[in-house]
């Protein structure tokens, strides 16, 4: 194990920043190296969800919790069918995981899907630094891989930015697939796939919806070949001033006045297709603490967000657009950001973070039952 | 919505005296709600028998009662200030009960006194098991989560051995219905025990009746800490897991937060139940716990209770994630909502958020049951430590080494040398949890058990059995390295190990591997408590210790002062110099100096970041204080460390810092030495010509005995450099002076036992005083009620002094102005001095605050401490007298002559503990102290303020009904006068034929009872004990007799507190709580608060 105590098996690892900011420690998970954006999360538990949510796409996780893998892993908490994060940095790993449902250590697992980590990093330090100078290229490299750091660092800052990334089709579903409804079916609604979790359509079937999961190349002719009585864009990784296809998509949904719920990315995705614009946050908002506030009941929840990217509307008034008026419907209580937008006059809303919460708390699972609402209003 | 505008006064009720389960975490609460009250411009109003906190300060509520916090004393209060509403969540139980009293006694509604915080129903629904049960069950409705223990209801042997089948098997709790203090409950693991414990059971309940309830023993335990607003925002602040599982009261666990070992589904459902739960129970604003059990095996979720209320969890969740509950509580109790709040630490973001930590917290408790050695030490659902120490790492084992050593207790930190013994027998004694079990569990590991067999014989979580490995494992590494490298030594110190756990592994002294280290350049950084695991910048520093990359202490221009703390409440130790701390902080801060506090106790207002300047978290050992001062001489200049206010703690440390380059401020390491040194303090005392008992030092039993030979038993013998008496005893003859020296493990040639000639009879004196080198402040004299030889933390005592006169207190002053001068003092000195006849003996100085500052200085309206801290840096007592920190003129030595008397009142634990066959402990007094807290009664004269004292302390004095006495052969003169009052009075005296026909020869009557050795009568006559558990004994009065008759009252004792009936053991207790019957019986016993006394005080001065 690349944990244990004995000196034999501690493989050095480093992480190296775009800005030449050098962190070392261990190796975790599969020795080698491996490129993305450092992003640090703040959630204290849920890392097996937040390993597999497709959002984290080429993106190297930092997390602040500083013991990680306590639980193990498990057949039941996968939020995709594999690990999306391309790196993985933790502070004190565990050594034997504990829990009833784990099948296996986090390291064996981070190791069998060749996800590269590092350990023993003053993770906090290195999120402070994120936090003061914003989310940047990053890389980490172990064993074999290590070379000196200018040339590490060469190699970083030669990476991709994520800003005017378009990751979503990389993520996405190739196949539609079906996900039925528990229980009695009510409504029949058509899940365009930008990287959706397996919870979304999970919380949405418990509600009697048979959901359609589409490929995000879908077009408006797939999802009404399945006759939706709503619409509902998917959490998913990138720029969404890439996604231009999704936008596109999503007018023609809304010009057809269909209920249309979108979460995250499906947030971004609407607020384009209203004409606002999008920007990229400094650091983002990744964890699942977050004060979100219904503007429409003044209540606040507690809310699970993972976003790099958010929606530029005004919070102070409400916003004509081509498709009726818009306005500002949640809001980030930490920094006033954008958290959901909702159109008054057709039923079309989307939130920025996540009410499916996987990992996290279920305050916003309400939302779901707004979504169901429309759909109600739509067929009376 | 901001906050309401119909209530302009509040009333806040305290938690009274510190008792085992509710201690000064209540202080930290309630000072926290008192300041953000009157922040609001409410005018407060509060109440709290304990003198010894910050809350009682006169200038943290605008009106404030020290007096006992009984529905009589609330009710005159509330008479007299008529507040607008009653804040009773703040207060533990004591404050809760007491509203609830109120509400239901008619005396809220008849004052128009709205209960904010929680209703009664809430209250109710909270703390009834049977309406809980349902609240429950409602909940399980909703979430489809959380259940009750499952339990049957049994009739007969039938009924018990079908319920086992329902419950799903062996092991049970047993529980009869209605018996006293759950006499007869236990576990059954098999039939055979089930047939012995249920049949017990079915015979000793008066319905015949038992609950068989499944047993939920070695589950994991968690408890959650919530908020909720009125708008029915609710957050999560804080997880809590217990190292040790089910079984042990979590008071007593070693727990962990954030929880480690639960997967955020698994979370995700403790945190729906429990909003559910605070909801259901309907707690409208503030705060909650509750508690769960879960079953390893399955994620079985058992809800246990929940309190509507702060708690001593809801301080320690505040301390661990920095997110103040109180003080939000407080807000939210007057119609704020969570999102309007700001949070104090990133000052951006508001309070209606969950705080995530990117470190790891570890709470360890204290015991003291070397103070109670008849006591059974199993740890159960029966709360029994005294105090807690809390850590803070970057990972479990740094912060869970940290909490260990915080203990300060001889062996609490792992040691991995030695022979460990045999695992088998380590492994079965792990099995029953006591205080310092983890060290056998950790003894077991090196003895070869596997973590299987740990986690088989203890239920503790694989996970944290891992982390144990994990400690060993590099204990063994740091042990077979053939040279301590840099990359050894600071993976060792990552995993928290104490430079002295390194130099005993590899065989060195502690300084030389701190040089080691130093010159390796390992040292530790400070990270910052921030609520959001650095998600936004922290505005408050909030530090701890580990060893990791980038520290976060930020430079600074300011001179700094580095005040220790006193560490984890301990008998002997506690609340009192927390408080002086806190004041040194005050001071300082006004004085112009930028204030560090370091101190490792969750409970306490020193450790309430907004208390100083910056707020080191961590242990108060040397290598901890020395890396602090290092870290804050590298951020500024540091003007010196004080270490006089935090007890023993830092007064042990002083030598070592100075010795290390530390500038120590006030009285200097030297000085304390001449204090503590008994041939340098005989020194002292000889240059003074003030007499001392006749004494001397030994370190074996033939020096002890031919000591005591000369000077005649009996004599009192005791360790060198102890608090709070430990290990003190009056020792009567030769024998036990031989077996107290064999059994005293704390006795060594550097360590010698004191013997000092035992003043039989002797009034004993307690004095404070402030001395800069020039001029005595003498602060206040006290003088004990009981006689010398009992404790001075354990005996009431009254200020000004009852029956001393001028003169003497002229003796005093002298006495004390040639000590202090002597010794060298700059500050505070304590020194006990014992009259007999005419004769002024020194029994001891301490030259550093004592437990009686915060009683002397509420008592005389002097801030002692803060002036100790000032003088401890310089300014002089005519400086202070200048600026008004001190009175123009005059001292706590001449008080006028209508000054109010204030009483202090110890408060014993007894009722916690249980020997191993479940009788109670033995309540007589002696020279070692074991009270946990105290209560003052204050008021215009001496009988008043004595009744207000028991009051506060045990219940109200009765005023009529039975009182039984029975007394030592010496105390027969001294009670008759008292006895006859008692009657006078009303009474009926009940008394044992000895005591009985003295009363008779006096005049007196007393009805013959039999003593307990004599068994009930031929005619079913009762006996004593029988007549007192029976609650037909209203008053009980029972000195022990000498030496060996010392176990003759034990039972009526025992009984005493049982059944809680005011118990009396010494002649002069008996005589001032005749007094104080006295006035209570001549009329109306009023109430004034703090202000007024100061305000009539400061008057008479002028």
């Amino acid at each position: 194990m690349t944990t244990s105590t004995k000196g034999a098996a501690r493989v050095p690892a480093v992480l190296v920043l775009e800005d030449g900011r050098i962190f070392r420690g261990r190796a975790y998970g599969a020795v080698g190296e491996t490129f993305g954006e450092a992003v640090f999360s703040t959630g204290m538990t849920g890392y097996q969800e937040t390993l597999t949510d497709p959002s984290y796409d080429r993106q190297i996780v930092v997390a602040t919790a500083p013991q990680i893998g306590n639980t193990g892993w498990n057949d039941e908490d996968d939020e995709s069918s594999r690990i999306w994060v391309s790196g993985y940095v933790v502070r004190d790993p565990a050594r034997v995981p504990s829990n009833w449902r784990a099948k296996r250590s986090l390291d064996d697992e981070l190791e069998r899907q060749g996800v590269v980590g590092i350990s023993g990093v003053d993770t906090r330090a290195l999120t402070r630094h994120l936090r003061e100078r914003g989310s940047m290229r990053a890389g980490v490299f172990s064993g074999e891989a290590i070379a000196p750091d200018a040339e590490l660092l060469e190699r970083v800052q030669a990476q991709p930015h994520m800003k005017g990334a378009s990751l979503y089709e990389e993520v996405a579903t190739k196949e539609a697939y079906v996900v039925p409804a528990v229980g009695e079916k009510k409504f029949t609604v058509a899940a365009v796939d930008l990287g959706i979790k397996g919870m979304t359509p999970h919380r949405m079937a418990e509600r009697g919806i048979e959901v359609h999961v589409l490929p995000a190349t879908a077009t408006a002719d797939e999802i009404y070949a399945v006759d939706p009585d709503g619409v509902f864009f998917s959490n998913g990784p990138g720029d969404p001033a890439t996604a231009d296809g999704p936008v596109a998509l999503m007018t023609a949904v809304l010009e057809r006045r269909t209920p249309l719920f979108g979460i995250c990315f499906g947030n971004q995705i609407l607020g384009r297709a209203l004409g606002f614009g999008t920007y990229k946050l400094k650091y983002g908002h990744r964890g699942i603490n977050q004060p979100v506030q219904d503007r429409t009941t003044g209540k606040v929840e507690v809310t699970a967000h993972n976003h790099g990217f958010a929606v530029d509307a005004p919070l102070d008034k409400v916003s004509e657009t081509k498709f009726g008026r818009a306005e500002v419907s949640h809001v980030c209580l930490n920094d006033d950001v954008v958290e959901g937008l909702q159109l008054l006059d057709q039923p079309a809303f989307s939130v920025q973070y996540h009410p499916e919460a996987a990992a996290g708390p279920h305050d916003a699972a309400y939302l779901f039952d707004r979504f169901v609402s429309l759909m109600e209003g739509q067929r009376a | 919505m901001p906050k309401r505008t119909d209530i302009q006064s509040v009333l806040v009720i305290g938690s009274g005296p510190i008792v085992i389960g509710q201690a000064a975490e209540f202080d930290y609460s309630g000072t926290q709600a008192c300041r953000v009250l009157r922040a609001e411009g409410l005018r407060v109003i509060l109440v709290n028998s304990n003198p010894a906190t910050i809350m009682t300060d006169p200038e943290i509520a605008d009106a404030t009662y020290v007096e006992p916090i009984t529905p009589e004393f609330v009710e005159k209060i509330i008479a007299k200030e008529r507040p607008d509403a009653l804040l009773p969540t703040l207060g533990g139980q004591t404050a809760l009960n007491t509203a609830i009293s109120l509400h239901e006694n008619g005396v809220l509604e008849k004052y128009g006194v709205e209960l904010i915080g929680a209703k009664p129903e809430a209250i109710h629904k909270g703390e009834d098991r049977d309406l809980f049960k349902g609240v429950v069950e409602e909940v399980r409705r909703k979430t489809g989560h959380g259940e009750s223990a499952r339990s049957v209801i049994c009739h007969s042997m039938d009924d018990v051995l079908k319920g086992v089948e329902t419950l799903g098997g062996y092991p049970v709790v047993v529980r009869p219905s209605f018996t006293m203090g759950g006499a007869g409950s236990g576990f059954a693991h098999d039939e055979d025990e089930l047939r012995r414990i249920a049949g017990q059971g079915l015979t000793l309940s008066p319905t015949t009746e038992v609950l068989l309830e499944e047993s939920i023993l070695g589950w994991k335990e968690y408890e959650l800490e919530l908020m909720r607003d009125k708008h029915d925002n609710v957050v999560v602040v804080c997880s809590i897991e217990n190292f040790d599982p089910m079984g042990v009261h979590t008071g007593d666990s070693i727990t962990v937060a954030p929880s480690m070992t639960l997967t955020d589904r698994e979370y995700q459902i403790l945190r729906d139940i429990g909003i559910a739960v605070i909801r259901e129970v309907g707690v409208d604003t503030g705060g909650c716990n509750i508690q769960f059990a879960v079953n390893p095996v399955d994620g079985r979720v058992i809800v246990i209770e929940m309190n509507p209320r702060v708690s001593r969890s809801s301080a320690l969740a505040s301390k661990a994630t920095g997110f103040p509950i109180a003080k939000i509580a407080a807000k939210l109790a007057v119609g704020y909502t969570l999102d309007e709040i700001p949070n104090d630490i990133t000052q951006e973001t508001p309070a209606s958020f969950e705080p995530t930590l990117d470190y790891v917290v570890v709470k360890a408790p204290r015991f003291a049951f070397e103070k109670f050695p008849s006591a059974d030490s199993t740890l159960t659902t029966t709360m029994k430590s005294v105090g807690e120490a809390m850590a803070i790492g970057r990972n479990f084992p740094e912060a869970f080494q940290k909490a260990l050593r915080s203990l300060e207790k001889k062996g609490s930190q792992f040691t991995f040398v030695g022979d460990p013994g045999d695992k088998d027998a380590l492994l079965r004694e792990a099995v029953r949890p006591t205080d310092g079990r983890i060290n056998t569990v950790m003894q077991a590991i090196r003895a070869g058990a596997t973590p299987e067999e740990v986690f088989e014989y203890t239920k503790i979580d694989p996970w944290f059995v891992d982390q144990l490995f994990l400690i060993k494992e590099i204990a063994d590494e740091l042990a077979g390295a053939p040279e301590l490298t840099g990359e050894l030594l600071a993976e060792a110190k990552r995993h928290g190990f104490s430079d002295q756990q390194v130099a005993e592994i590899r065989g060195l002294r502690e300084d030389v591997v701190r040089e080691v280290r130093h010159a390796l350049g390992i040292r530790p950084v400070y990270k910052t408590v921030d609520t959001c695991a650095a998600e936004f910048a922290a505005k408050t520093p909030y530090f701890y210790s580990s060893y990791d990359e980038e520290t976060e202490v930020a430079r600074r221009e300011k001179p700094a002062v580095i005040i220790l703390g006193s560490g984890p409440n301990r008998i002997g130790q506690g609340i009192e110099f927390d408080y002086s701390c806190v004041h040194a902080s005050f001071a300082l801060s006004d004085a112009g100096y930028e204030t560090v506090m370091v101190n490792c106790n969750p409970e306490t207002v020193s450790t309430d970041y907004d208390t100083s300047d910056r707020l080191y978290f961590e242990p108060l050992t040397l290598e901890d204080v020395l890396e602090i001062v290092h870290a804050e001489q590298q951020a500024g200049p540091v003007a010196g460390v004080i270490v006089q206010l935090g007890g023993q703690t830092p007064l042990g440390l002083s030598q070592a810092l100075k010795d290390n380059g530390v500038p120590i401020v006030g009285t200097s390491p030297e000085a304390i030495h001449a204090a503590e040194d008994r041939g340098a303090f005989g020194q002292v005392l000889a240059e003074a010509g003030l007499p001392a008992p006749k004494h001397g030092t030994a370190t074996t039993f033939a020096g002890a005995k031919a000591i005591a030979d000369e000077i005649g038993y009996p004599v009192l013998v005791r360790p060198s450099y102890v608090l709070g008496g430990r290990g003190m005893e009056i020792v009567y003859d030769e024998t036990r002076l031989a077996a107290y020296i064999a059994e005293s493990t704390e006795i060594s040639p550097s360590r010698p036992v004191l013997v000092d000639r035992f003043l039989d009879d002797a009034i004993e004196i307690d004095v404070d005083a402030l001395y800069d080198g020039e001029e005595l402040y003498l602060g206040g004299v006290m003088e004990h009620i009981e006689e010398a030889g009992i404790h001075s933390g354990d005996s009431a005592c009254a200020l000004p002094p009852i029956t001393l006169g001028g003169f003497d207190i002229k003796r005093l002053r002298a006495s004390t102005e040639a000590i202090a001068k002597g010794v060298g003092v700059r500050g505070l000195i304590n020194i006990q001095f014992a009259m007999a006849g005419d004769i002024l003996y020194v029994l001891e100085a301490n030259p550093r605050a004592s437990r009686t500052v915060p009683f002397t200085s509420k008592a005389t309206a002097v801030p002692l401490a803060k002036a100790a801290a000032r003088i401890s840096l310089g300014a002089t007592v005519a400086e202070l007298r200048a600026e008004g920190l001190l009175p123009a003129n005059g001292d706590g030595g001449e008080l006028p002559l209508d000054a109010p008397i204030s009483v202090k009142e110890a408060v014993m634990p007894w009722s916690r503990f249980r020997d191993i066959h479940g009788r109670g402990v033995d309540t007589v007094l002696g020279p070692e102290m074991r009270s946990t807290g105290e209560v003052m009664g204050i008021d215009s004269v001496f009988g008043t303020a004595y009744a207000k004292s028991q009051a506060g302390a045990y219940g109200p004095l009765p005023t009529k009904g039975r009182a039984f006495i029975s007394v030592a052969n010496r105390d027969k003169r001294s009670m008759i006068f008292p006895a006859r009052e008692l009657v006078a009075h009303g009474f009926e005296l009940l008394a044992t034929s000895g005591t009985a026909e003295v009363l008779k020869r006096n005049g007196i009557h007393a009805t013959v009872v039999r003593k307990q050795s004599e068994g009930t009568g031929p005619n079913g006559e009762r006996t004593i004990v029988q007549l007192i558990h029976d609650g037909e004994v209203d008053l009980i009065v029972n000195t022990p007799y000498g030496t060996g008759g010392r176990l003759d009252g034990y039972d009526i004792r025992t009984a005493a507190v049982a059944r809680s009936v005011p118990c009396l053991t010494t002649v002069q207790a008996l005589a001032a709580a005749v007094q104080g019957i006295d006035a209570l019986n001549h009329g109306d016993v009023g109430v004034r608060s703090l202000q007024e006394h100061a305000e009539h005080l400061t008057a008479a001065r002028d």
